[in-house]
């Protein structure tokens, strides 16, 4: 509309003299001679005052007026026959005004709540649906199904997730809540602020049931028992307070020591690791103890058996055997002991170097030790 | 110009003061609120107030008529509120001192006491947040203090419900109920005894875990060492004097193997047993 009135000054010429815009009657100057079918939105004819010289002249805001409607009725289209679209216009903006806000698809997950005036009327089920257009019916649509998740004790700084257990521990939780919609029009009229009071309720529940619970219950075992017991309670509460919310779970994703006391929880780990290994070797040493006694006194008692048949043969024999295998690896000195002072230079005797280790050392059979 | 109704002006003009009229005579009433009706400033009229067990749908809500001009609607809200506390120091009667917060939930229930005592809602709530707060105060401050934690807190939280009821309903509001969210130790010393008590605890359960470890390996050896001991005495006790002699021969061979490497030196009598046939006897 700025615009038009902008360009006019530009043009008043071809505005005036006619053609698809403008009908020649409405230069007021042969009002008379007009006919035809007239434009709804120029002036009537003046047709009293042939030569406009009439006591009421036009005034500065009658002529403004005047421009004004022309330039309005001259910026929408007309049909060539001079009959403006208005009306099918507004009938056009009224039907589709109906058709937009009387049908209503509703998905399936969703549920459609109708208030007529204000006052709510029923809830629309999944599919499209048709209600009175918009100032009388009006529709929400609310998702029902979908399971919404308030993370709670995630984020922000470790004060706000320290929870007071029952030995009056302090344990460092995060935990998140799952939840859905089951009465609409409870959810929609009376809870003033859902998420805040769900967030509010979970924390109120979940300090109460950890307060009944120890911390090693907390942490480990008692998990699966206080999400229910949370669970329960947050339904409790919040049916309370008429909501039309279900909770549908509450996951414990985090149940830690305290940042300031974590090294003593990890020492604690680490005496259990520790205790475990002690016990491991333990059981080592038996097993081996255990194999070896089984099997030396195995090989005793089959050595036993064949003594037993022969055994001052046997006996000798093996005597010998040892004697030999000892002996042929000893530096011996043989010395008849009844005259002679046995006078031992040690420094002599003891062997000076090893050059008869290597020799000695060279593979002699094994004698088997008499099995 | 003329004043005809062809004259777009005027039905401009006919159509806005219509619809002035209109809006001024009717008032769309949601589920979600309740109108207070003045009339010159005086409460004449309520629509939808809350009454409790209704169904929607049969409540107030819904098209309503007012004397144009003349009557005011001031609209409340008619669903489940919140206040909130802010964290505020508790003292125990055994002189614990606590971090609490808590929130209080509650509906406007008679809006035209609401709307002469206090004005607006944000009153209401300026109103009912100190009172939770000493309401609170008062009774956490007569019970010890792992009575605030334990689950028997639900007899305290009655009796502060049921005062701060008594000063909301100056206000035209019911309190639906009190929750406790946070009781915390508060920062400081508090918090840091609580750290210390905790640590030493884990520090003694570590030292009590590796002595039980120390102690169990001990008897697993033990019991080897027996099991051990048993096996050999059944075996050997067959013969004591065969062990003897069998047991010496095996340490003789261990303790002067060739492994030695001539390490040792032995010095023989010809009078040992071994070079008895030296003698040739």
């Amino acid at each position: 509309m700025d615009t038009e009135m902008t360009q006019r000054p530009g043009q008043p010429s071809a505005m005036s003299e006619g053609g698809p815009w403008g009908s020649k009657g409405e230069d007021g100057q042969g009002g008379k001679g007009s006919d035809g079918p007239r434009n709804p939105w120029t002036p009537p004819p003046r047709g009293d005052e042939p030569g406009g010289q009439g006591p009421r002249g036009p005034s500065a805001i009658d002529e403004l007026l005047r421009r004004a409607r022309e330039s309005f009725g001259g910026g929408f289209p007309q049909q060539p026959g001079g009959r403006s679209l208005w009306p099918y216009m507004v009938g056009g903006v009224v039907v589709l005004w109906l058709a937009l806000t009387s049908f209503h698809s509703i998905g399936a997950k969703q549920r459609g709540i109708v208030t007529q005036l204000g006052s709510y009327s029923r809830t629309l089920g999944p599919g499209v649906n048709m209600t009175l257009p918009a100032p009388f019916e009006t529709v929400e649509v609310i998702d029902v199904e979908e399971i919404r998740t308030i993370d709670l004790g995630s984020a922000g700084d470790e004060a706000e997730k320290l929870m007071l257990t029952e030995d009056q521990n302090i344990i460092n939780l995060g935990y998140s809540v799952r939840w859905n919609i089951s009465d609409p029009k409870r959810y929609a009229f009376q809870i003033a602020e859902p998420d805040a009071t769900i967030a509010e309720v979970a924390e109120s529940a979940m300090r109460a049931v950890i307060a009944t619970v120890s911390l090693t219950d907390a942490m480990g075992a008692g998990r699966n028992m206080i999400e229910g017991q949370v669970q329960e309670r947050m339904q409790a509460i919040l049916d309370g307070y008429g909501a039309g919310i279900r909770i549908q779970g509450v996951a414990i994703k985090q149940a830690d020591p305290p940042a300031a006391v974590n090294d003593a929880f990890k020492e604690v780990t680490a005496s259990q690791q520790a205790a475990e290994t002690y016990i491991n070797q333990a059981q080592a040493y038996a097993q081996q103890l255990s194999a070896q006694s089984q099997g030396e006194a195995a090989a005793f008692d089959k050595v036993y058996e064949q003594y037993k048949l022969s055994p001052e043969v046997t006996r000798r024999r093996m005597y010998y055997e040892t004697m030999e295998k000892v002996l042929s690896g000893v530096n011996k000195t043989i010395v008849e002991t009844n005259n002679v002072t046995p006078y031992l230079p040690l420094p002599v005797v003891r062997p000076t170097q090893r050059p008869t280790a290597t020799v000695e050392a060279s593979p002699a059979p094994q004698q088997g030790g008499g099995q | 110009m003329t004043f005809s109704l062809r004259n777009p002006i005027v039905l401009a003009v006919l159509a806005t003061i219509g619809l002035f009229l209109i809006g001024s005579t009717f008032a769309v009433v949601p589920e979600t609120r309740q109108g207070v009706v003045l009339r010159f400033g005086k409460p004449v009229r309520i629509y939808n107030s809350y009454k409790p067990n209704e169904v929607f749908g049969h409540t107030g809500a819904g098209l309503k008529v007012r004397a144009p001009l003349l009557d005011q609607i001031v609209w409340i809200d008619k669903r489940v509120q919140s206040v909130t506390m802010e964290r505020q120091q508790v003292l125990s009667t055994d002189q614990l001192r606590l971090q609490v917060d808590a929130f209080a939930r509650y509906r406007i229930v008679d809006p035209q006491r609401m709307y002469i005592s206090a004005g607006s809602e944000e009153r209401v709530q300026d109103a009912l947040k100190p009172i939770l707060g000493s309401a609170l105060r008062n009774e956490l401050g007569k019970r010890r203090a792992n009575l605030l934690l334990s689950p028997e807190r639900g007899e305290v939280m009655t009796n502060i419900q049921r005062n701060l009821n008594l000063v909301a309903r100056q206000y035209g509001a019911q309190i639906i109920d009190v929750r406790i969210m946070r009781t915390d130790l508060p920062d400081g010393t508090p918090l840091q005894g609580a750290f210390q008590r905790m640590r030493s605890a884990r520090e003694q359960e570590a030292l009590t875990l590796r002595a039980e470890g120390a102690r169990r390996a001990q008897l697993i050896r033990a019991q080897a060492d027996a099991d051990a001991a048993k096996i050999y005495a059944a075996s050997f006790g067959k013969d004591p004097q065969f062990y003897d002699f069998y047991r010496a021969m095996q340490s003789y061979r261990a303790s002067f193997a060739q492994e030695n490497n001539g390490e040792t030196t032995a010095i023989l009598s010809p009078d040992n047993d071994y070079l008895r046939q030296f003698r040739g006897r």
